[in-house]
């Protein structure tokens, strides 16, 4: 039998989706070591403790707390001490991360610190006996990898998305800690973090992304893009590279190999043509709808639904026709 | 500055792959290789950094087998001065083997920075950056979209999902680049002629032990072919229908 710990993601006191998806994985993995305990370890400044409750329906057992009036914001240092010193403590099986922006800069430290392997942005995993055996994508996208890492503790991260997170009540004891680090004493410091928008949907959680591209001819013309995007509710708007070295979009909404991968439940593109590079940070939705006037465009050949025409004609009706069928449910 | 820039020789993503006969890896005939995509904008982060704040040197470094040494020249024929070729054949997919060589390589060498390239367009991991810096007690600052140096310390951006975060060091440090940050120049048939002189040291990798492995690799199953719904603003009808009652996502 195993114990797994679970590093759940805190932004402004609050669980992000990604806590819920670890603790989800480390549930299973915890089953599958033979019937093993899932730690979950979050880290903030307040409020950690009365969101305990929300990773215990997940399935933690025990719910370590670190609260320090200096750790409202990541702290790399502070965050891959505590996270390191908890996992040598426990003797955990493995442990797991979100490969969110957050993960992807804690998990590879603190496999570094404790000298293990990680497996890093897998989007599934099972323990067997003395390995574990996980999923990655590699090639951006163009080829799966079944990788096989040996050694305990498994430090894993999660591909945010790839995990449905699934309820499963446990105790969720809490326990409180103190950090591995005197706050004071880190060296790399976040100053500030700003909202880019406080009430738009992420573009790797937002269930629709409606996306942009050339096609558009100018940056104005995105009101198209966001309009339809409000229609759905739902919706985040993202855009080609073409569109953001333009400087049309921030760099941060650029979808392909360079950008965003995402995997939204609908994915739909304007004026964009498809090139391989955008593909590869898309091809992977559920649904992919493309609305573009070169009936050849590559884009046709992975979307689901196309239309053909004048995206300055078909998006306004579209966008009228998404919110008369949503007011209509 | 003294800047160590580490490069990965990529094959290009454009291709088509194949898996190989082994099962485990791509099929190599017929790729391009260059260097890896974010590796170049580390490249010329280091080039610009030492073009403002007067000379300096720009150290090309990379891990693998001999043909890699066709990236670290390119990087020379951009602007860097020297490169160091660590030596290993295959190139072990597990990132801490490979930071092991990279920090006992770097190690003492009196670096003010170590750049790496957000993630590898091969391997999507992303985790050789910041576990060199921390094989070498350094700070670290990974996937930067902006970045300051003044009088010993850094100021970088980073994006996380849905906000951007203002993060402040002290060098020497680690960092990794993304998109973004600036706009990697091409080779000058200047750079290609004084490249030919530039030095490359090679070297015999001391990897760290190998627990990651690719078991298998396999090709992502096609999308099927989509269908054109239809023409024009009139098709919007039916495609509302489809996506309420076939796709199910409305």
């Amino acid at each position: 039998m195993g114990n797994v710990l679970a590093f759940a993601e805190f932004r402004s006191g609050t669980p992000r989706k990604t806590a819920f998806e670890a603790i989800t994985a480390a549930r299973k993995a915890a089953d599958e070591s033979g019937a093993g305990e899932v730690h979950a370890l979050a880290i903030g400044a307040a409020g950690l403790t009365a969101a305990a409750g929300q990773l215990a329906r997940y399935g933690a057992d025990v719910v370590y707390c670190v609260e320090h009036p200096a750790l409202a914001r990541y702290s790399p240092e502070v965050f891959a001490a505590t996270v390191a010193r908890q996992i040598k403590a426990g003797g955990y099986r493995a442990a797991f991360f979100p490969a969110s922006a957050e993960g992807r800069d804690l998990a590879p430290r603190v496999a570094a610190r404790l000298g293990v392997s990680l497996a890093s942005d897998v989007t599934s995993c099972e323990l067997t006996g003395d390995a574990l055996v996980a999923r990655h994508p590699v090639y951006i996208g163009k080829a799966i990898a079944t990788l096989r890492l040996t050694g305990t503790p498994a430090l894993v991260s999660l591909r945010p998305g790839a995990v449905t997170p699934v309820e499963q009540q446990r105790a969720g004891r809490v326990e409180l800690l103190e950090p591995g680090l005197d706050p004071a004493e880190a060296k790399v410091v976040v100053t500030a973090v700003e909202q880019r928008g406080a009430a738009k949907l992420d573009l790797g959680e937002a269930p629709v992304v409606v996306s942009g591209g050339r096609g558009l001819k100018a940056a104005e013309n995105f009101k198209l893009v966001e309009d339809l995007a409000a229609a759905f509710g739902n919706a985040a708007v993202g855009a080609t590279r073409a569109v953001t070295d333009d400087g049309w979009r921030p760099s941060a909404d650029q979808i392909g190999q360079t950008g965003r991968m995402v995997s939204p439940t609908l994915y739909v593109a304007v004026g964009i043509s498809g090139a391989i590079q955008h593909l590869a940070g898309m091809r992977t939705a559920r649904v992919i709808v493309a609305i573009n006037r070169d009936k050849d465009a590559p884009i046709f050949k992975v979307a689901d639904y196309g239309i053909v025409g004048d995206l300055f004609e078909v998006v306004p009706a579209l966008t009228e026709a998404v919110r008369k069928a949503r007011a209509d449910h | 500055m003294k800047i160590a820039v580490c490069i990965r020789r990529v094959p290009d993503t454009e291709m088509r792959f194949a898996v190989a006969a082994d099962g485990k890896s791509v099929d190599q005939t017929g790729l391009k290789f260059d260097l890896s995509d974010f590796d170049g904008y580390a490249l010329e982060v280091a080039l610009q950094l030492n073009e403002k704040q007067g000379p300096g040197e720009v150290v090309v470094v990379t891990l693998g087998p001999d043909a890699c040494q066709e990236i670290l020249r390119k990087g020379l024929s951009i602007g860097a001065d020297r490169g160091i070729h660590l030596s290993a054949d295959p190139v072990p997919f597990d990132g801490l083997a490979i930071a092991g060589a990279l920090a006992a390589a770097l190690e003492n060498q009196g670096f003010d920075l170590i750049l790496f390239g957000r993630v590898a367009t091969d391997t999507g991991n992303g985790t050789v950056g910041p576990m060199t810096a921390e094989l070498l007690g350094m700070p670290c600052v990974t996937a930067i979209s902006y970045l300051e140096i003044s009088g010993g310390r850094g100021t970088a951006h980073r994006e996380l999902e849905g906000a951007t975060e203002t993060v402040t060091f002290p060098l020497p440090a680690v960092l990794t680049i993304d998109e973004g940050i600036a706009r990697p120049r091409l080779p000058s048939l200047k750079g290609i002629m004084a490249a030919k002189k530039k030095p490359i040291e090679s070297k015999p990798a001391v990897l760290g032990p190998v627990r990651l492995v690719v078991e298998r690799l396999e090709l992502p199953p096609e999308r099927a072919a989509g269908r054109i719904v239809g023409e024009g603003p009139g098709a919007v009808p039916e495609l509302v229908r489809l996506l309420r009652d076939e796709a199910k996502v409305l």
